[in-house]
């Protein structure tokens, strides 16, 4: 089971390293690379938890079209003048501050309660048929929050073209 | 090396959530705001993906399913507003767009 610690490791390494350099170029687009590192990580941790179909839709949703997304804007919107500036605003001492209190107390909490965490072990083969499972969960058990999700999304369509117009 | 157990894949995701929850708050740029919103729902992905492998549930894998919808929705709409305000105030700094401050 060592090669199956390792590859935790350097998954991990290779997410939380993306996500600290996402939060701290000056220049946007350097930000969306690295957010598109932190997401191939965590594309490689879902496939490490033997969650397939998940780490296709990762790649397919996030990395191809979200982060293309948000590539786009940054082009349409001119950041140059932006990365000229000041990059935190000025509470960030205080939020900081706030926001390591709420790190040291999760992480507190979940040392001391590490031992209830361990469950039996799961045997590995119970998800054979990830995508297969998927499919029945999602028509069959969570059918309503699915059209419900559809609607969102049309809705978000519509707002995006409302938004994004130049005459409202 | 220590093993692996559940309680890393905790670590890993609070950790993440972390990264995001400061990204939010301390970055001045919305566009870099909304790709660390984006940070937060990945850590709440893993944690998800991970409860529903540990569980042999496949539940966990249907809820990351609707959070990437969520995702999705939220950044095109994000950027939508993005454009509105920048073609109405010229900026990306997000102190800078204090209409409603008191």
């Amino acid at each position: 089971m060592v090669l199956h610690d390792l590859f935790f490791y350097i998954l991990a390494a290779i997410i939380l390293g993306g996500g600290i350099l996402t939060i701290t170029r000056r220049n946007a687009v350097h930000s969306a690379i690295f957010l598109v590192m932190t997401l191939i990580g965590v594309a490689g941790l879902f496939l490490h938890l033997q969650a397939e179909f998940l780490a296709a839709v990762q790649v397919f949703l996030y990395i191809g079209g979200i982060t293309v997304l948000f590539l786009f804007v940054i082009m349409l919107v001119n950041l140059d003048e932006a990365a000229k500036q000041r990059q935190f605003n000025r509470q960030w001492g205080l939020a900081l501050g706030c926001v390591l209190l709420l790190v040291a107390e999760l992480g507190y909490f979940l040392y001391q309660g590490k031992d209830s965490f361990s469950f039996a072990e799961s045997s590995g083969a119970l998800l054979q048929n990830n995508t297969q499972e998927i499919a029945m969960s999602l028509y069959r058990d969570y059918l309503l929050p699915f059209e419900i999700a559809s609607l969102l999304l049309l809705v978000a369509i519509v707002g995006a073209v409302v938004m994004a117009k130049k005459q409202i | 090396m220590p093993p692996v157990t559940p309680v890393h894949y905790l670590f890993l995701s609070t950790a993440l959530f972390t990264i995001g929850v400061i990204g939010v708050l301390t970055r001045r740029n919305v566009i870099i705001i909304l790709i660390s919103i984006e940070l937060i729902f990945n850590a709440v992905n893993i944690n998800l993906v991970f409860f529903s492998s540990l569980f042999a549930s496949v539940s966990g894998q249907t809820f990351a399913i609707f959070v990437i919808v969520a995702a999705a929705a939220e950044a095109a709409v994000g950027l939508g507003i993005i454009i509105a305000l920048y073609r109405n105030k010229e900026t990306v700094n997000a102190d800078e767009i204090d209409l409603m401050k008191w």
